[in-house]
């Protein structure tokens, strides 16, 4: 058996069924040998996407997504797609192919020294010198992507070693004496914050992506229930509770609801789960001046977090849905209706209120719509600028998923990513919500979507700018707008028309409800473009 | 504040450029860093010596800690732990002060560990504080040339 053989074998024993990809010399003899493998290679447009469709794909499945790029710039353009998973601790194998190990070192063609590039933004990396190496190299990698905090493992393979031969055999378990991810919380931390809560007034809950991660939505909204604590959410966080729970407040944050940083400011404990209290998340809080006046619970599995932003009273390092579990087998006795009834009345007092252009689409009214139709567990991918943050607060969460790029804010995500969460599961309703300008960055990947029969709903909010940059322009530089009109654009029904998907421009909100209906409803991909006012505003 | 962060790494290639890439990108400052063989060949010790505030220090030992090619971090200051340094120095003499640079020399503890007609090389081995001394001692006489391997340390022993 070949090295590149030992991949492929290895991928298989991994469970992988799709992978992301795209060829060049570096990397021929793997997908030479992927050809006698039942694994689905999806031929990407550009490598930037495959990283993100592994992205969509790893969310919505637990697994870690598999990209596959050849080596120089084919590895270099995985970069921005390896950060985005980085900084939002998504689990990705990123496999490169590298130029000769006898002409590493050397500036030959298509080399790029990757794995230094690489360094910061994965939670490991290898590359492999050894063709017998293969095996073991695999089976860490995926252990180490999707246990602990979560992130993406880079494998870098000269093509001379994928061409070696080896005898293949699968470690059955893996050994590194220098990673032990804590998995269970310390019971005398758990017993403290329960202490807390029999004393505590107002407490709150602030879930992060880590909910997600763990897969603890369901166990961090009994918890909320078994004790009737409120909950807010970051961005990362969205769709772990759903819009209409009694005991949910919204989205914190200096793109989030009012009334949910009033309830963050006000808590006198806040338990802080599987968040990292980025800086747009707590900007509108005064969690930093205060944080010696409450109780901060902070649960997260990596203890590097803890104390980075906010100094904890209370840190528990663990895995959330063991943590949780151990929360359930204990009790106190408190009452916390009367500071729910103070939050829904700040929900009521502050809830926002926009006065869209009725000659335009109304992207908030969108959204809402949009999501309320949706299936009960559809994703919905947003993209980067206005339309996340018009997305982030209109969605209506049910038993769906909410995904977009939170840390990095990757322009260009939404369309590959869905593509990604639509290949791992072809009966889910899957829809990219994203602007004009990142429309522009990704839109190769509709030929991808078409080659491969990957059918997701696109709807582009069109006003003709970079919109989100353009707002800041108005806000900071008094409407002297640089360098934001998208003027040049392609007609977007000549676009779909090219690809050959069906095509839906709205204009304005009449006679939405049905023209989404049939938008939804309609069998295979769609594109719906809808014309939203140019000088509209998220707040 | 200033710690140091006794840490023991795999010993493979590239790490050295992960550990001193972490402090780059985090702006954490690097002091001294030391890094050799243990007595393990599988194993290296890097001491790095930093200095910052109190919440650095511990994001340093944690941030170390998620390194997968980190075995152990171990932390500790300067008073508690024996730190050494090794230092050597180029110094150029005439007939006037020969016996006064040898006689420092003597007093700082320095060793001459060559020499021609014109230059001594001089080896000092001491606590950082001690070197920061033995420099100032030195620099009238005209130091030619100088190398510091940086701070080594382990902790004190206690039974």
């Amino acid at each position: 058996m070949t090295g590149a053989d030992a991949m492929v074998k290895c991928l298989e024993k991994e469970g992988v069924t799709v992978l992301y990809g795209y060829p060049g010399v570096a990397i021929c003899p793997f997908f030479n040998s992927i050809l006698d493998s039942d694994i689905r290679a999806v031929l990407v447009r550009t490598e930037q996407n495959a990283a993100h469709m592994a992205n969509g794909y790893a969310r919505v499945t637990g697994r870690p997504g598999v990209c596959v790029a050849t080596s120089g710039p084919g590895a270099t353009n995985l970069l921005t797609g390896i950060a985005t998973a980085y900084m939002d601790s998504i689990p990705l194998i990123a496999i490169t192919g590298q130029v000769n190990t006898a002409q590493l070192g050397r500036d030959v063609f298509q080399e790029a020294d990757i794995t230094g590039a690489a360094e910061s933004f994965v939670k490991f990396s290898y590359i492999i010198k050894d063709v017998k190496d293969i095996p073991r190299v695999f089976k860490e990698a995926f252990y180490i992507a999707n246990t602990g905090r979560k992130g993406p493992v880079l494998i870098d393979v000269p093509i001379d070693i994928q061409n070696a031969a080896l005898e293949f055999e699968y470690p059955k378990e893996v050994s590194l004496r220098t990673y032990k991810p804590t998995v269970k919380g310390h019971a005398i931390q758990i017993k403290k914050v329960v202490d807390e809560l029999g004393k505590a007034h107002m407490p709150l809950i602030c879930i992060g992506g880590g909910v997600h991660l763990s897969g603890a939505a369901a166990e961090v909204r009994g918890f909320a229930e078994k004790y009737g604590i409120p909950v807010v959410s970051t961005l990362m966080g969205l769709s772990a509770m759903p819009t209409d729970h009694p005991l949910y407040f919204g989205m914190v944050g200096n793109n989030g609801q009012e009334y949910a940083n009033k309830a963050m400011n006000e808590s006198d404990l806040l338990i802080v789960i599987g968040a990292r209290l980025a800086d747009r998340a707590i900007q509108q809080t005064n969690l930093n001046i205060l944080a010696e006046e409450r109780t901060i619970v902070h649960i997260d599995v990596d203890p590097a977090e803890i104390g980075k932003i906010v100094g904890p009273t209370i840190p528990i390092v663990g895995d959330i849905k063991h943590i949780m579990n151990d929360f359930e087998k204990r009790d106190f006795e408190n009452d916390f209706t009367e500071w729910v009834k103070v939050l829904n009345m700040w929900r009521e007092e502050m809830a926002p209120h926009r006065n869209p252009n009725p000659d335009y689409v109304d992207p908030a009214g969108l959204v809402k719509l949009l999501s309320q139709k949706l299936d009960d567990d559809a994703v919905y991918v947003a993209d980067v600028g206005q339309n996340q943050i018009w997305s982030a607060n209109y969605y209506v969460a049910k038993k769906g998923r909410f995904l977009t790029s939170g840390g990095m804010g990757t322009m260009g995500y939404s369309i590959p990513a869905a593509i990604g969460v639509k290949s791992a599961d072809k009966s889910r309703q899957v829809v990219a919500v994203c602007g004009d300008g990142a429309f522009q960055m990704s839109f190769m990947e509709l030929a991808t979507m078409q080659q491969h029969d990957i059918p997701v709903k696109i709807i582009v909010l069109k006003n003709n700018y970079l919109g989100m940059v353009r707002e800041y322009q108005h806000y900071t530089y008094h409407d002297r707008y640089s360098v934001v009109g998208l003027e040049g654009s392609p007609d977007l029904e000549q676009i779909a028309a090219a690809y050959q998907i069906p095509f839906t421009r709205v204009w304005n909100m009449e006679g939405i409800e049905e023209i989404l209906d049939k938008f939804l409803s309609c069998e295979g991909p769609g594109l719906m473009e809808c014309v939203i006012d140019s000088y509209d505003l998220v707040k | 504040m200033k710690k140091i962060f006794s840490v023991s790494v795999e010993n493979r290639s590239g790490v050295l450029s992960k550990i001193a890439g972490l402090f780059a990108r985090r702006c954490y400052n690097i002091d001294s860093l030391v890094v050799g063989e243990t007595e393990d060949h599988s194993v290296s010790r890097m001491t790095i010596v930093s200095s910052g505030d109190e919440q650095i220090m511990q994001q340093i030992e944690k941030q170390l800690n998620k390194k997968l090619d980190v075995i152990k971090v171990k932390t500790f200051e300067e008073q508690e732990s024996v730190c050494k340094e090794l230092m050597l120095m180029r110094v150029k003499f005439s007939p006037n002060n020969r016996k006064d640079i040898i006689e420092t020399c003597s007093i700082l503890g320095g060793k001459i560990v060559d020499m021609s007609m014109t230059y001594f090389l001089i080896q000092f081995c001491d606590s950082p504080e001690k070197i920061q001394l033995c420099i100032r001692m030195m620099l009238p006489f005209g130091i030619s040339e100088l190398a510091r391997t940086g701070t080594v340390a382990l902790t004190k022993c206690a039974d």
